[in-house]
């Protein structure tokens, strides 16, 4: 009976380790093959120059590296001062019905598919601007960073204590002073990491730019113009039939990867432990 | 206006969670009997005031996306209810040039991939969050924990590069051979090996939602309290009977809620899926066969959608899809929040 009961132990614990394996596999094989492939088309050109015409060689990918860095700018600035606010009033102010909604769609809107939010802001932008624009793509990026940026600013300022709040009201503060002084000033590392975190995300989003930025073979032209985009370019190269364009969306997949997880690793740096 | 200030600084410490937004209109200060009213009818210094109603304003703008993203949906999808009605979900013709959808096909090859992903994905994620929660030793805790986090991470268009070049010529020499070999008498698994379909795509979603599974799993495993471990073990138990009398009873609710949420992320998942699933519009048995989802459809029609009625049609198709993730994500955190309170009926179950 011990005998079985201690092999039994041994075979589950064998599966899980081999599940564990199993799960690790194409991750890897993932992680090498996008470092591998993207290494062998990475060269100074190819991060400076615009797209070649069809046909031709060389190359770059310049345009929707700027491309990328603006919209994700532009949705983080529209994003991050909205969502510290609303993650404020939800851990500082807010009591009663508008607090309990608000705070029961944050969680909502982090698990809408990003494809949805692409097509809301296509009916709510590029129909009545006619066109697909640059501006577009960022609000659909804000809005998927807008629910991150909340919730994270509403934890990390619940997680002040509150005997730093009553020091700098004993000390004749207001409270709008010792919510800006005291309580983000304690919090800033935290709604960074989860900013950084939010940032990555919307980097790596390509469903809603095509909808909204769409792509362009050009430098960036304007705000209500399209704009190319690092996600959006790996997609149309990948889905095209030419061995070349495939290199170098592999190379387009490696400067995006490495985007994503240094920023990863620099917010776990920042903080050793962020809940998302 | 020092005046008022002085005396909000002395009330203000009693009050200081009931600041209610309704009184931001009061005038200047009135006299001081006023100031011992029930909390919340204080005055507030204009700073103060000023803080609490941008504040709200940035909550107010969530509320804002959320019903205009609803009526945005709605509005632009009303022609297509017009025309189809409730029958735009169970017709199966999609054809743009005749002006006749239904998203039948999208309904089913949304589900059919998902549930492939889910049935991957839970072994998969269950054993890595065990492994990660209970087995693993120290060193490799914490590294590999880390790994599972930043593997959630990676851009899902990366996940679709990968699917399309690496994954999809895998399962057509290999996969597809092995299934229609030994189970080729399902119908799950007949017809030619195109490596382009539904059995791909559920894969490559059940890798991409693993690790959500396992990153919460191993949470979920975590938070069980320490005492129901040493309970079981001061009894004899071995370490998988601690995991199956104890910690997966104890978690059953929280880790239903990760899968849950993972199926939620399969199911909206857009750009891996388009480039493995073949995008045709059909319902076949044989996950062999090349299928749509609604997401794919969504990527792949949209800006070709020159007729206002196929727009509509996938506008319909989105509020379908945002309605049923909605459904699905806020049944996986009331499960998980219902971890924190620990199971229930536990003790008619041990």
């Amino acid at each position: 009976m011990l005998v079985r009961r201690k092999l039994t132990n041994l075979a589950m614990m064998a599966l899980c380790v081999a599940l564990t394996v199993c799960a690790l596999v194409p991750l890897a094989s993932i992680l090498t093959l996008v470092t591998v492939r993207g290494f062998q088309v990475l060269s100074p050109e190819f991060l400076t120059r615009l797209p070649a015409a069809l046909g031709e060689p060389g190359g770059g990918i310049a345009n929707a590296i700027t491309g990328s860095l603006i919209l994700v700018g532009l949705a983080t600035l529209l994003a991050v001062p909205v969502g510290v606010l609303a993650g404020v009033y939800l851990a500082e102010f807010g009591r009663g019905v508008l607090a309990r909604q608000v705070r029961f769609w944050v969680e909502v809107l982090v698990g809408v598919p990003s494809i949805i939010v692409g097509a809301a802001v296509y009916g709510l932008l590029v129909i009545p601007m006619g066109r697909f624009s640059a501006l577009a793509g960022s609000v659909a990026l804000a809005i998927i960073m807008l629910p991150v940026v909340t919730r994270v600013t509403e934890e990390m300022v619940r997680m002040v204590p509150a005997s730093l709040r009553e020091a700098s009201l004993a000390l004749g503060a207001t409270r709008a002073r010792t919510v800006v002084s005291v309580v983000l000033r304690s919090a800033r590392a935290g709604i960074l990491t989860g900013t950084m975190l939010a940032v990555a995300r919307a980097a790596g989003e390509t469903a809603p730019l095509l909808f909204t930025a769409l792509s362009s073979r050009y430098w960036f032209s304007g705000l209500d113009q399209r704009v190319a985009s690092l996600p959006v370019y790996i997609f149309t190269y990948a889905t095209t039939p030419y061995e070349e364009l495939h290199r170098q969306a592999w190379g387009a997949a490696f400067v995006l990867l490495a985007l994503v997880l240094a920023l990863n690793v620099a917010a776990r740096a920042t903080t050793r432990r962020t809940r998302l | 206006m020092s005046g008022t200030r002085n005396r909000v600084r002395v009330f203000s410490l009693r009050p200081a969670t009931s600041i209610r937004l309704r009184d931001r209109g009061k005038g200047p200060a009135a006299p001081s009997p006023r100031f011992l009213a029930p909390a919340g009818r204080i005055n507030l210094p204009a700073a103060d005031r000023l803080l609490a109603l941008a504040t709200a304003a940035g909550a107010l703008v969530i509320l804002l996306v959320v019903v205009l993203f609803a009526c945005e949906l709605a509005y632009r999808s009303y022609p297509a209810w017009a025309r189809f009605g409730p029958g735009f979900v169970t017709s199966a013709a999609w054809d743009p040039v005749r002006g006749e959808f239904g998203a039948l096909p999208l309904v089913y090859g949304t589900l059919a991939s998902s549930l492939v992903a889910l049935a991957l994905a839970l072994p998969l994620g269950l054993g890595s969050a065990i492994f990660l929660a209970e087995l693993a030793p120290a060193w490799l805790r914490n590294p590999l924990s880390f790994a599972v986090e930043l593997l959630a991470a990676v851009p899902s268009v990366v996940y679709g590069l990968w699917g399309l070049f690496v994954l999809v010529p895998w399962v057509r020499t290999h996969v597809q051979p092995f299934l229609g070999h030994w189970l080729g008498w399902l119908p799950l698994f007949q017809g030619p090996p195109l490596g382009l379909g539904l059995l791909t795509a559920g894969i490559l979603l059940a890798i991409m939602v693993t690790p959500t599974i396992a990153a919460i799993g191993r949470e979920v495993l975590l938070a069980v309290p320490l005492h129901q471990r040493e309970a079981i073990l001061a009894l004899g138990a071995t370490r998988w009977e601690t995991i199956r009398l104890v910690l997966l009873p104890y978690a059953r609710a929280g880790l239903f809620g990760a899968v849950i949420l993972a199926l939620g992320r399969a199911l909206g998942e857009t750009m891996a899926v388009t480039m493995v699933i073949g995008n045709r519009h059909q319902i076949t048995a044989s996950l062999f066969e090349p299928a749509q989802t609604i997401a794919s459809a969504l990527a792949n029609e949209f800006a070709e959608a020159h007729t206002a009625l196929h727009m509509s049609a996938l506008m319909a198709a989105a509020l379908v899809l945002f309605l049923t993730t909605l459904t699905v994500n806020v049944a996986a955190r009331l499960l998980i929040r219902k971890v924190a309170r620990g199971p229930e009926g536990m003790r008619y179950e041990c």
